[in-house]
This record gives C-alpha cells, sequence and structure tokens, in this order.
C-alpha cells in the first residue's frame, strides 16, 4: 500500500519537474541531493527526477526527509512479505564501466562484478546455462563468462564491433549484428568458429530468430528495414520498412508476430511475419513529455503475448502495452534513459536497465510496478538471466 | 445474360492479372536515381592547416550517403548515383543546370553562393527540378529570397547564432563583445549574433571591425605579428563574457583565442564555434557513420560532408517510401506529415514548412570536442524546441512561389 502511495507521488512530480535531454551530460546528477541516497531499497528514493532548476531541487529537498520513513517502512515490508523466489542470477553489461554486474533475483542485489572488454552492450545466456555471451564492441570481441566461476573464459570470432545477436532455438548458432560493416556474421557455438556472413542494410543492429528457428530478423538503423533472413541458405527473404532508426525485434512465443522498436520514429511495429506486412504501429503519448523525448528501444514480451515492455529510452518511462489490443496501458516510471531488459525465468520479474542512472529497475510483472532500483556499473545496457543451479 | 455477366468477370480478371503481371516485371526493373552535385570550385580561405577543406569536401558526404542508399535500394531494386558539376570562376550556374536537366537529373545537391543558387534554381523551374542547399547559410534564401524549389538542409546563420547564444545564456555569460570582419558576410552573421542577444537576453556591450586589409597568414613572422596585434585590438574594451567573433572569410577569428587582451574565452567563427556536425561528433550512434566515412574517404567528416549526406539521404528516404524519384513528389514526401530522418543527432529531423528548412539540433564545438548542443534545455516552444533556433513561422519573411 505505501509503496503504492509513493510511486504516485513521484510520478507526479516527474511530469512537473521532468529535465533529462538526450544530450545531457549524467556529471550534472552528481549535483542532486538523490545521490546522497544512503538505502538502496525504495524505488521511489532512487527515482525521484534529477532537475537542475533551482526550484525544483528545492521542492525535491523538502520532501526528502518526509519520505524517508517511509521508504524505511516500505524496506521493511518489503522484506517481511516477500516470497522466497527462485535463485537466478541476471547478468547486466555496463557499457562505459567495461564490467558485467551479477544480480541474484532473489535478494535483488548485486553479488558479483566481473571485469570484460570494452563497451560491453548485447549480453545473452547459453541454453545450457554454462555460459553467459557478451558483445564486447570496441574489442570487436564476443567473450564467454563461465557462470559457476563468474570469469571471463574465451571469447568468439564475433567480427567487427559486435552489439547485439540472437541464438537459434537450439543454441546452436549465433547471429551477430556487425553495425560497422552491414553484415550479420554467424557462429558456430559448437567449433566456435564463423559459420557464414550475411549482407544486410546498414548498421545492422536488433536480432532476433523466429520460434521455429526458420527465419533471422536483423533489423538495419539507416535503412529503417527489417530483414527477414532464411536460416537455411542465408538468402534474404523480404525487407520491411519501418520507423526511423529500428533498433530492436522480438517475437511473439507462438511465431504469429514480429516486433520491432523504432527509436527516433518513436514508434514500435507489429509485423505479420508471412505476409511481410506491417499491421499495427504503435504510438506512444506520456503527459508533459515531448514527442522526441520518447524513444522505444527494449522490448519485453510476456511469454503468453498478452503483456509486452517497451523501454522508452530517455523518456524514462518503461511503457506496458497490451499483446492483443496494442493499447498501451500503462507507463511505468523507472531511472534515466532506459535501455534493454529481461524477464525472471518464472516471469515475476522484469530487469530493466537505465543507461543514464546507472542502476537496474525491478518491475513486478503482475502487478506493473516498479518494486526497486539496484545500482549497477556505469551506464548499463543489457539483461541477461537464467535459472541457476 | 448469366454467361455475359461470367465473360465480363473473366476479362476483368485476366485483365487484372496482366496489371499485376506487369507490375511486377517493373518491380523486378532496377529503378536509377541520379543525383546531381553542383558546387563551387574555388577553395573556402582557411587560417589553420587544419581548416583547409579538402578537394572532396561535401561531394564525399554525398557519396557516402549514395552508397548507405544503395545498400538500401538493393533490397528494393534501386540505384542511386551523383553526378559531380564544379562550377569554375564566373561559369554560368543557369548552363551548368540545363545540362543536368538534359541527363534527366530533377534532383539536384548544391554547395554555391546565394547569388549561383538562385540563379541555378530558376533556371530549373520549367523543368520541376529541386534544389538541396547544403552550402550556403544565407537567411535572405529562407527569407525573402527563398524559392519553392529550394530546401535547405545547411543551417542558416540565424540557427548557428540562436543556438551559439542558448548555450552562453545558460552559461550566464551575458555581457558579450562582438568583433566583425569587413566581408558582407561578416555583417550578416553580426546581425544573426545581434538578433540572438535580443532574442535571448544576453547584452552586446561594444561591437569593432577588424578590416580585411590582405596581408599574410601564418608565415614566419606573422606569428610574432599577431601575437602583438591582437592584444592591442582588444585593449579598451569594457568588461565582457566572451568575445564573439564574425568572420567567414578566415581572415582574423582564429587568431584571436589565447592572444586577447582580457583573460575571457573566444566564441563564433572561432573557440567554441556552432555547426551542423562535429569530426568528434559520436553520440546517438554517430561512430558509425564517423566510421564509415573514414573508412571511405581516409579523413574525417566536417559539417559541408554531413549537409551533403542529410541532402542525399533524404532523397534516398523519399524515394524507398514513395517508390517514385519524381521531384515532385520527392517534395510532397519530405515535407509530409511521415517524413523523419535519423541523421545521429538523437531525434529525428523534419522540414518546416513556411520556409524549407531542415530543423536541427546545432553542436558547439571547441575544435577538439563538441561541448555542448542546442536547443538548450529551458529554451521551450509549443511545436518543436528545435524551432527555438532561427526564424519561426510568425517571423518568415518568406512567400514560397
Amino acid at each position: 500500500m505505501r509503496i503504492e502511495m509513493m510511486q504516485g507521488k513521484s510520478g507526479t512530480e516527474d511530469r512537473v519537474a521532468w529535465s533529462t535531454e538526450p544530450g545531457e551530460s549524467p556529471l550534472t546528477l552528481s549535483l542532486s541531493p538523490w545521490e546522497r541516497e544512503p538505502l538502496n531499497s525504495s524505488r521511489s528514493a532512487q527515482h525521484r527526477p534529477f532537475s537542475l532548476r533551482e526550484k525544483d531541487r528545492m521542492r525535491g529537498c523538502a520532501l526528502w526527509p518526509l519520505q524517508l520513513p517511509f521508504a524505511l517502512a516500505a524496506a521493511v515490508v518489503l522484506a517481511f512479505t516477500a516470497q522466497p523466489a527462485a535463485a537466478y542470477e541476471a547478468y547486466i553489461s555496463n557499457e562505459k564501466g567495461n564490467t558485467v554486474s551479477v544480480i541474484d533475483t532473489d535478494k535483488l542485489e548485486v553479488v558479483k562484478t566481473i571485469p570484460v572488454g570494452q563497451r560491453p552492450r548485447g549480453i545473452a545466456m547459453t541454453k545450457d546455462g554454462k555460459s553467459v555471451i557478451v558483445a564486447a564492441g570496441d574489442s570487436n570481441t564476443i567473450q564467454i563468462i563461465d557462470t559457476k566461476t563468474k570469469e571471463v573464459t574465451g571469447s568468439l570470432p564475433s567480427g567487427i564491433d559486435p552489439e547485439l545477436f540472437a541464438f537459434d532455438p537450439a543454441g546452436k548458432l549465433l547471429y551477430v549484428a556487425n553495425e560497422n560493416d552491414n553484415t550479420v556474421t554467424v557462429i558456430d557455438m559448437e567449433t566456435q568458429r564463423q559459420a557464414g556472413s550475411i549482407q544486410v542494410g546498414v548498421e545492422p543492429e536488433g536480432m532476433t530468430v523466429s520460434p521455429d528457428g526458420k527465419t533471422v530478423i536483423c533489423t538495419s538503423e539507416t535503412s529503417n528495414m527489417a530483414h527477414f533472413i532464411d536460416a537455411k541458405t542465408h538468402e534474404i527473404v523480404s525487407s520491411v520498412l519501418v520507423g526511423a532508426r529500428p533498433r530492436f525485434a522480438a517475437f511473439k512465443g507462438d511465431g504469429s508476430e514480429l516486433w520491432v522498436s523504432s527509436e527516433v520514429g518513436g514508434t514500435v511495429s507489429v509485423i505479420d511475419p508471412v505476409k511481410h506486412e506491417v499491421k499495427k504501429k504503435i504510438t506512444f503519448e506520456v503527459p508533459g513529455l515531448r514527442r522526441e523525448a520518447i524513444q522505444p528501444v527494449g522490448l519485453n514480451i510476456a511469454k503468453d503475448g498478452k503483456t509486452v515492455f517497451v523501454s522508452l529510452g530517455p523518456a524514462n518511462r518503461v511503457a506496458v502495452v497490451d499483446g492483443q489490443t496494442y493499447e498501451v496501458r500503462k507507463y511505468l516510471l523507472v531511472g534515466q534513459r532506459v535501455w534493454h531488459g529481461a524477464f525472471t525465468p518464472d516471469q515475476k520479474y522484469l530487469l530493466v536497465t537505465n543507461g543514464l542512472s546507472n542502476d537496474v529497475s525491478v518491475i513486478d510483472v503482475a502487478g506493473l510496478k516498479v518494486i526497486k532500483s539496484i545500482q549497477v556499473g556505469r551506464e548499463p545496457w543489457g539483461v541477461a538471466i537464467e535459472a541457476q543451479e | 445474360m448469366g454467361s455475359l455477366k461470367r465473360s465480363f468477370l473473366e476479362a476483368i480478371a485476366a485483365a487484372a492479372m496482366l496489371l499485376a503481371l506487369a507490375a511486377d516485371a517493373a518491380a523486378v526493373d532496377t529503378a536509377e536515381i541520379k543525383i546531381g552535385y553542383l558546387r563551387r570550385a574555388e577553395q573556402m580561405p582557411a587560417i589553420s592547416l587544419l581548416d583547409v577543406a579538402a578537394p572532396d569536401a561535401g561531394l564525399a558526404g554525398a557519396e557516402l550517403a549514395i552508397a548507405d542508399n544503395n545498400t538500401t535500394g538493393r533490397f528494393l531494386n534501386q540505384k542511386f548515383s551523383v553526378t559531380d558539376v564544379k562550377l569554375g570562376p564566373g561559369e554560368d550556374p543557369a548552363a551548368a543546370v540545363q545540362r543536368l536537366g538534359g541527363e534527366g537529373i530533377s534532383l539536384v545537391v548544391t554547395d554555391l553562393p546565394a547569388d549561383a543558387l538562385l540563379k541555378a534554381a530558376d533556371a530549373g523551374r520549367a523543368r520541376g527540378m529541386l534544389f538541396f542547399n547544403a552550402g550556403a547559410a544565407d537567411d535572405a534564401l529562407r527569407g525573402e529570397d527563398c524559392r519553392a524549389g529550394i530546401v535547405h538542409i545547411a543551417p542558416p546563420r540565424s540557427m548557428l547564432a540562436d543556438g551559439l547564444a542558448q548555450y552562453l545564456v545558460w552559461k550566464q555569460w551575458l555581457k558579450w563583445v562582438l568583433v566583425s570582419g569587413s566581408h558582407p558576410e561578416d555583417k550578416l552573421f553580426a546581425a544573426a549574433l545581434k538578433r540572438a542577444a535580443t532574442r535571448f537576453g544576453a547584452k552586446i556591450v561594444e561591437e569593432k571591425e577588424f578590416e580585411d586589409k590582405g596581408g599574410a597568414r601564418q608565415t614566419d613572422s606573422g606569428l610574432a605579428e599577431v601575437q602583438r596585434q591582437i592584444p592591442l585590438f582588444t585593449q579598451g574594451l569594457p568588461d565582457y563574457d566572451v568575445l564573439l567573433a564574425a568572420d567567414e572569410n578566415a581572415v582574423f577569428a582564429a587568431y584571436l583565442p589565447y592572444r586577447t587582451k582580457a583573460a575571457r574565452p573566444v566564441a563564433g567563427s572561432a573557440g567554441l564555434s556552432p555547426a551542423s556536425w562535429d569530426p568528434s561528433m559520436e553520440q546517438w550512434g554517430a561512430t558509425q557513420l564517423q566510421n564509415r566515412f573514414v573508412k571511405q574517404f581516409s579523413r574525417r567528416m566536417r559539417p559541408l560532408d554531413m549537409q551533403a549526406w542529410t541532402a542525399v539521404r533524404m532523397i534516398g528516404e523519399a524515394v524507398t517510401r514513395t517508390k517514385s524519384a519524381e521531384a515532385r513528389q520527392v517534395r510532397d514526401y519530405i515535407l509530409g506529415a511521415s517524413f523523419e530522418l535519423a541523421a545521429f543527432k538523437g531525434r529525428a529531423l523534419t522540414v518546416r514548412s513556411w520556409d524549407l528548412q531542415l530543423r536541427q539540433p546545432i553542436l558547439l564545438s571547441d575544435g577538439k570536442n563538441v561541448v555542448s548542443i542546442s536547443p538548450q534545455q529551458g529554451f521551450l516552444h509549443p511545436v518543436s524546441e528545435l524551432d527555438t533556433l532561427g526564424y519561426d513561422k510568425p517571423e518568415t519573411k518568406c512567400v514560397l512561389k
């Protein structure tokens, strides 16, 4: 109850005091009193808006002592009512920190920080759960982390500047988008060798594979296309035009729809994968926010396909979209510059990264509430989660 | 009656099939989209060796965008190419435009001074040609001299001045000394800076002119000369926060930083300078564009390159979406509600309907890094914050014809 109240309050304030610009330096944040938050337990305290405007800062200061007892109480309530969840580990790539943070999703805290290569972004767990692979773009490699020892044990021949990638359903092939040379590199996970290379549009980024494994999808940011690639022949079967700068693609679990986010266009396209046609373009509107600040990036589709979470970048919100009617049901206030997310395997939580506030927001999937934020490394970007023995 | 109806339906079905076949055949044929690039031959002067323009300045940006358009066009059977035309001193732009038109080119990117651009556009009007101004910053081209056949990609002086002014006001550097050169363009930039001061609440505490008397730039003895000359020129000024230079012909501005009498920063044509692009720009995925550019041309991407890239990408976007390379349809599309260009500026770029100027953020660079990007926080606008830069709709003098 109390948590809910505070969330409401914080949401309202944010609309008034919102001030994050896409180009704003994260350095200005260190001026904020909220940075000195001693208790890493309440989402509302963490995500109070940062503002350069003196008036707003003053107001924030005035509210701060009032909210602390609530935050403490909330933490206590949480601690006692939380169900003992299955122990999962979430791996967060920190783009500027050149590290991967490991979060225990039961305790909801960072348990380990692993140093990796330069500019780690795309991250995923292998099918067997034995490794996590992370694309270190500036090191031109994909590194392999052993999930037992939490150490980098090897690397894959990813091609130049890897950013995002996707496994085939069997987990045997890895498709990597190489932004710098307009190709998709195919890697055989058994031999750890390149098994092919596919020419696509300008600046390939989003990668996914259809649930039946027959179609590989790649979005190219400057061509503004979603390419449908035949997984066997590596031929491009069709290229579908979407909104400007498509960054991420995801299939519904039953393969009936492909969702593609367009960052600059500010839309999400729902594509019929049989007809290769956009059947719905979803737009977003947050009161008090300029359209330009709404930049959809990460997409997380619930297993049943009924709910889709869309990370809106500098809008500092995750939109909750009905997977059937395509209506936006709710906007969840998260941290600054929200990028990508991943569900826990039980679909209880969705963890999303906030690139400018250096934390991860934990969303309660059933309650559609943000319940906590967890400080991680510098500029968190991607998330990978799987069950641990 | 029934059989007649049936045969009629069959005839319609057959006709529809033929039409579908014809459409298929057309789709398989590769569409050729030829774009003209019309530019001045003379080099712009520079004080620093680092600022000397490359022989392919601007054109390189157009060529990179052609490559980008073709990577996309491959999937749509569209092939783009660029025809480079250099105008020598005294050469008639109208004749060059007629030649391009004769080759079936109706989309032309230009890097021309204002008068030559107007001659070119007027010569192409009868053929319905569409021009993309990548090189001229004159506000008059977007104002009293505007044309329905010219889309402006280059930011005008007012937009550059406003972008710089917003930052200086945000810094609370409100007292400006304005030094302008003696060339007409310098006076235009100075006027834009004065307008910006009025708009955003800064004060010009003194104005000076630096007369172009010709003479050596940085030569052996010149350096020592400059070190003495600039403090002399800047002494006796009232108390000020920043010295603004309006010097478009590279006569003096680059000599000002670190040499002024008072220890104050320089901005405008030197020091902190506003532009559409910077070779060091890395935000919003710009790294990929920069990498592609360096790989292809073995040099860094400059503002003129970016302006030409943007122009050709706008054409590419319009042709890709409308499946037409006709100038009229390209114009309709880029002025339409569905046009949005991703150009590594963190937001979609669109075109102002009242003067055909591209809305764009303005980068402020110290010559090494991007210091800030305008519009600055707090400068609000009911439609688009990008419209706080340059001439807004109620202020425009443009009547499109």
